[in-house]
């Protein structure tokens, strides 16, 4: 583990970013927030492309600028993996990977890149032959390369579509385990957020706006003018208990959650972010249904949210669910908080967006 | 003077070859310096380095004269420091050549650093390369194009180059007899056979430098740019 201490600021025409925080980086740490919020700029900062920043930076104790003071980027080894991929034309893909090899001593080997990003097919080739993934595998292996002591990505997968995002989302999740370096990744997706982040700092207009574990920061109300609203909800993590007719049981408490998780081991913890839109709530358990899921859960809070709609939070064994009805719907079944309901959640919601292998799963 | 003397071809290849030497040397720092401010100075500047572009050359020339005669502050210099007049010389015509052909050296070296952009000089960076070893190894292979227009333009643009070599240099043979000046005076003089030979020579040649320019351009396999996505 290792912190990052910041207390900077940049101020341009169009906004100025002013930050401090002491961040223990472990694993992949999301900088989450809407377009034009600052993230890459304190990306940039972190990585000493801005050296009209004003302000400390220092990390596992080394100072990398202090007033008067300013390390160049060159050696500060901070790899970035960029959002254009920024290969280099003139060199091959070897060459790319290459270009930084050996600048910060030799401890990542050159085989055990190409073998963990399946780069060994493309080594030869020319990086304006290959697709956007390709590209983006590429960069991230050549920053590896460079035996950097902090990853940062900048939105890695902004301009991928869903299938090469799903092709180097693994790719991404394994770079902090697999070389030992902490990850500090920009996205203003919180998909991405809640599937490759164990805790989160939410910037808005250049500010802090919260940080924390990242089912914490999803899940409070007052940041919805950030997060946006519709993608309001919560991330939960349950257990994969057993796999069969392509449905797969998550453990949640003593209960069980059904849906299609795909080629997860059994045992692993999976991370789920349920959108509040896909969650209904009966007052009483319903008989037939087509929705695979109903858990018994406990309304703890009810948040008047517009004239139409409010948002519930619930409690299933102890785990946040977010749930949005109509005021109508609220009125009809007399809810309040406290009471005992069923939360009601379809699998089709569920399937194939935001859910990752937590942190430390076995297997 | 019946017979052809190639002394004079000699002497503009010589001129011209050391002219884009030095101007490489010059043109770089600046173009770059160019491409990369953001200071309001740079108009300016550009302004400045873009005058030989507009002025006619013996305006040119005129000033060069008066910049490197004897009585002048850098030909006066030049005396004391070596004891020879800067003017009527082959370097003296290498300094007004350079001065002469530097927009062809700074322009497009500029436009191909702008196109190399600071992302992948960032880039660069982040993987341990100091400036100087970004510009050698990532800068300059990507602005390859730019370098080679800059060579091409400043050898023709030298060859080409008649008024201020008049004005400066006159026509000592060996010494400031370059082609252009040579074709003149055979033309003056009414030995049209020789100021044909030297004229064909000159456009054959020229041709061919640009054609391989051209060719060679092509053939490169990698824009300045970026394929992104």
């Amino acid at each position: 583990m290792a912190e990052l201490a910041l207390d900077v600021a940049l101020r341009r025409e169009a906004f100025s970013v002013s930050v401090r925080e002491r961040l223990e980086l472990d694993g992949i740490t999301g900088l989450f927030g809407p377009s034009g919020s600052g993230k890459t700029t304190l990306l940039r900062i972190i990585s000493g492309l801005e050296p009209a920043a004003a302000g400390s930076v220092s990390y596992d104790g080394d100072a990398w600028q202090a007033p008067g003071q300013f390390i160049p980027a060159h050696l500060r080894r901070v790899g970035y993996v960029f959002q254009d991929g920024r290969l280099f034309p003139h060199l091959d893909v070897e060459g790319n990977l290459r270009f930084g090899a050996g600048s910060g001593g030799r401890r990542i080997a050159f085989r055990d890149v190409v073998a963990a990003l399946d780069l060994a097919p493309l080594l030869s080739r020319r990086p304006t032959s290959l697709s956007g993934g390709e590209q983006q595998r590429v960069a991230i292996g050549r920053a590896l390369l460079a035996n950097p002591r902090l990853l940062l990505m900048d939105e890695p997968m902004s301009s991928l579509d869903a299938q090469r995002k799903r092709e180097i989302l693994p790719y991404i999740e394994r770079l902090p385990d697999a070389f030992g370096l902490p990850v500090l990744y920009v996205t203003h997706s919180i998909d991405e957020v809640a599937r490759l982040a164990s805790q989160v700092l939410l910037l808005a207009a250049g500010r802090v706006a919260a940080r924390g574990p990242v089912a914490d920061v999803l899940e409070r109300i007052d940041l919805w003018p950030v997060t946006g609203r519709l993608e309001a909800g919560t991330v939960i993590e349950a257990e994969v208990e057993q796999h069969g007719n392509g449905m797969s049981s998550l453990r949640l408490g003593d209960q069980r959650l059904r849906i299609p998780v795909g080629d997860v081991a059994v045992g692993s913890r999976i991370r789920l972010r349920i959108h509040a839109r896909d969650v209904a709530v009966a007052a009483e358990r319903p008989g037939r249904l087509s929705i695979r899921n109903v858990l018994a859960a406990r309304v703890l809070r009810i948040d008047a949210e517009d004239p139409v709609y409010v948002e519930l939070l619930l409690s299933v064994d102890g785990r946040h669910l977010r749930s949005r009805i109509t005021r109508e719907a609220l009125e009809e079944l007399g809810l309040e908080p406290g009471q005992d309901v069923f939360a009601l959640i379809k699998s089709v919601a569920l399937e194939d967006r935001g859910f990752g292998e937590a942190g430390g799963a076995p297997g | 003077m019946g017979e052809l003397e190639l002394g004079p071809v000699w002497l503009s290849l010589q001129l011209a070859s050391v002219t884009v030497a030095a101007l490489l040397v010059i043109a770089t720092p600046l173009a770059w310096w160019l491409a990369f401010t953001r200071t309001r100075a740079r108009a300016v500047v550009e302004a400045v380095a873009a005058l030989p572009l507009v002025l006619p050359p013996t305006v040119l020339g005129f000033y060069l004269l008066i910049l490197l005669g004897p009585a002048g502050p850098i030909g006066g210099l030049w005396v004391e420091l070596t004891d020879s007049t800067l003017t009527f010389s082959f370097t003296g015509l290498v300094v007004a050549s350079i001065v002469y052909s530097f927009p062809f050296a700074v322009q497009p070296l500029q436009a191909a650093f702008e196109r190399v952009g600071r992302g992948p000089l960032e880039a660069a960076a982040t993987l341990g390369a100091s400036p100087l070893a970004a510009f050698v190894r990532v800068a300059s292979p990507m602005a390859l194009r730019g370098y080679v227009s800059a060579i091409v333009l400043v050898f023709a643009h030298t060859l080409g180059e008649f008024g201020v070599v008049l004005m400066v240099g006159g026509s000592i043979p060996g010494e400031t007899r370059v082609v252009s000046i040579a074709v003149f005076e055979h033309v003056e003089t009414l030995e049209y056979t020789q100021a044909h030979v030297l004229s064909a020579g000159l456009l054959i040649f020229s041709f061919l430098v640009l054609l391989a320019v051209y060719v060679i351009n092509r053939r490169m396999p990698f824009g300045a740019g970026y394929a992104v996505g």
